[in-house]
């Protein structure tokens, strides 16, 4: 898949994930991006890596009710409950638009059931201007009593190759942090035929109204996002990373070109800007601005040269 | 919908009671396209606690590029920007949201508590500059006198006749601003413009549906983005769903969300 440049970069940012070449390692991180169309407004989309949206299941999902969101000391916690509009609405509605703005796609999808997941993969398989899929294994698994496919390695394994199977575009599997040992994880969807990792999505936890005696959410649990995540999201970037030899995507509260440095350096290939994107609409724009003078300012051949750059010892 | 991100510069900070504080921002990009009922979302500080912008709605625009919002001191992200000097930059995000929609053919009443008072004035300076003749009827509660005396003020200097109802009773009707809204003669035609506490708008789209008069209400929900992009922002709706605040609102036709009766 060619995207065409405007003018040839002066600074070379350039990171391949898997058969997916990028212009530069800034994505979107899905769920706070929406279907990219909404930040039009704010940033030249097509300077960015890759746009990640919205995760998309089968069928429309409604979402929880109300309170979904909560802002907790340098973070924030969610609990949409994966309100989207199915895969038909996504292909007929939303993929117009987004390929109108000249920039990678990425899919995220989810589903109750492997079979679920093989079942979208292999309706997006046939649409023309999808980069890549990125795949949530952090749904609970309805016909393993609700544990999430993320947590077992052979669920994990599963999903991953259902959707391999189904597609060929590169798939990417999004990895939760909600687990003992994620590079156990990690192994279990290389394995699988995994082409990237990302990660890590939310870390599940919960806020209490002490005057009320209730949970603040509605669905009482929910993922914890923002600055507050992010030396967590550090250090499992960096074991991941030495664990396995696919292409790491870092994910957890980077804001600006300072953190997506150091996510390189830990051993992402390329980063995803989630919550900051709510904050500052204009982050990932921001950050690629701010990586390219990075680039330049230190005389570095490309950028590629900051991943897994961590000087451990002299 | 046009929307842009604005450094915009503190002109005024008017501490109206001990909590209640009037900002006044230089931002004649936001200024020149809002509409009343859409709202802002402003940065309080520059550090990543509190994280989140803050949704407030525009209470007016003026001609000078200028446009004031008004609140009160709830939590961190209020106090932080009740804090604020003069000549501060503030990040605002805005005209954000679908705000109401006026209804040149029938008598417009506003009705507004609290802080909900606010986006009314925007809109009553839009209805007396559009359809002069329209002359709308105001009716505004609060708490106590301490609380509304300031924020009539503006209404009466558009020539406005202002109907008051207080809690306590320190200033106008002692009692509920439906009272009072009761009490008028709107005649046959009339659109009611809400925005207050969830009891109050409650109250008049019950006494609007009873009178067959239009209801729009203008909601408030926690919300992290004010752009479509988080979907925390939602209200239950009558056929059934969720509509988001930030992009299907803030201002919702009352018959189209779930009332708790």
């Amino acid at each position: 898949m060619e995207f065409v440049e405007s003018k040839a970069p002066a600074v070379d940012l350039r990171v391949s994930i898997g058969s997916l070449s990028l212009k530069n390692p800034i994505m979107t991180a899905s769920g706070t991006f929406g279907y990219a169309k909404e930040f039009e407004p704010y940033v030249n989309l097509h300077r960015l890596g890759a746009v990640v949206v919205k995760g998309i299941s089968l069928l429309p999902r409604g979402g929880n009710p109300p309170p979904r969101i909560i802002e907790t000391s340098c973070g924030m916690l969610n609990a949409i409950g994966l309100e989207n509009v199915g895969v038909e609405r996504f292909i007929s509605e939303k993929m117009d638009s987004l390929k109108g703005v000249n920039v990678p796609v990425v899919v995220n999808i989810l589903g109750d059931t492997v079979q679920e997941y093989r079942e979208i993969s292999k309706r997006l398989a046939d649409v023309d201007g999808i980069a890549a899929i990125e795949v949530n294994i952090s749904c609970p698994n309805v016909k393993k009593g609700g544990v999430a496919f993320g947590t077992v390695p052979e669920m994990a394994a599963a999903v991953t190759a259902a959707v391999k199977e189904s597609c060929s575009v590169p798939v990417i599997v999004k990895l939760s942090p909600n687990v003992s040992d994620i590079t156990v994880i990690a192994r279990a969807v290389e394995e699988a035929g995994a082409d990237a990792v990302s990660l890590i999505n939310t870390l599940i936890g919960m806020a209490i109204d002490h005057h009320t005696r209730r949970p603040v959410l509605a669905n009482v649990i929910g993922g914890l996002s923002g600055p507050a995540i992010k030396p967590v999201a550090l250090r499992m970037v960096f074991q991941v990373s030495q664990a396995v030899a696919i292409p790491v995507i870092g994910i957890g509260g980077i804001e600006t070109v300072d953190d997506v440095i150091q996510f390189m350096l830990a051993g992402a290939t390329a980063v995803q800007i989630g919550t900051a994107n709510f904050i500052n609409p204009r982050a990932s724009e921001e950050a690629v601005e701010g990586l390219s003078r990075y680039v330049v300012d230190q005389q570095l051949r490309s950028v590629r040269e900051l991943i897994g750059g961590l000087i451990l010892a002299d | 919908m046009s929307q842009i991100q604005e450094k915009t510069q503190v002109i005024r900070l008017e501490q109206l009671t001990s909590d209640i504080v009037r900002l006044t921002l230089d931002a004649p990009e936001i200024s020149s396209i809002a509409s009343p009922g859409q709202f802002v979302m402003i940065r309080t500080g520059n550090t990543s606690d509190p994280l989140l912008r803050r949704p407030f709605s525009i209470s007016q625009t003026s001609s000078d590029g200028s446009f004031q919002i008004l609140f009160k001191v709830v939590g961190r992200g209020t106090s932080l920007l009740s804090h604020c000097r003069k000549g501060e930059y503030l990040s605002v995000l805005g005209p954000l949201g679908r705000g109401y929609r006026i209804d040149p053919h029938r008598l417009a009443c506003l009705v507004g508590g609290g802080m909900g008072i606010a986006p009314l004035l925007f809109l009553g300076k839009t209805i007396m500059r559009k359809y002069p003749d329209q002359g709308p009827v105001v009716v505004l509660g609060a708490k106590n006198r301490e609380e509304l005396a300031p924020l009539i003020d503006d209404f009466a200097d558009l020539g406005l006749k202002v109907h008051v109802a207080t809690d306590d009773g320190s200033l106008g009707h002692h009692g509920l601003l439906t009272d009072v809204l009761k009490a008028l003669d709107l005649g046959p035609q009339c659109t009611t413009y809400v925005c207050g506490p969830k009891p109050m708008m409650t109250a008049v789209h019950l006494f609007c549906r009873s009178k067959h008069y239009g209801c729009q209400v203008s909601v408030e929900t926690s919300m992290a983005c004010g752009m479509g992009a988080c979907l925390g922002c939602i209200v239950p709706l009558e056929k059934g769903g969720y509509g988001h605040s930030c992009s299907d609102g803030p201002v919702f036709d009352a018959e189209e969300l779930v009332w708790s009766l």
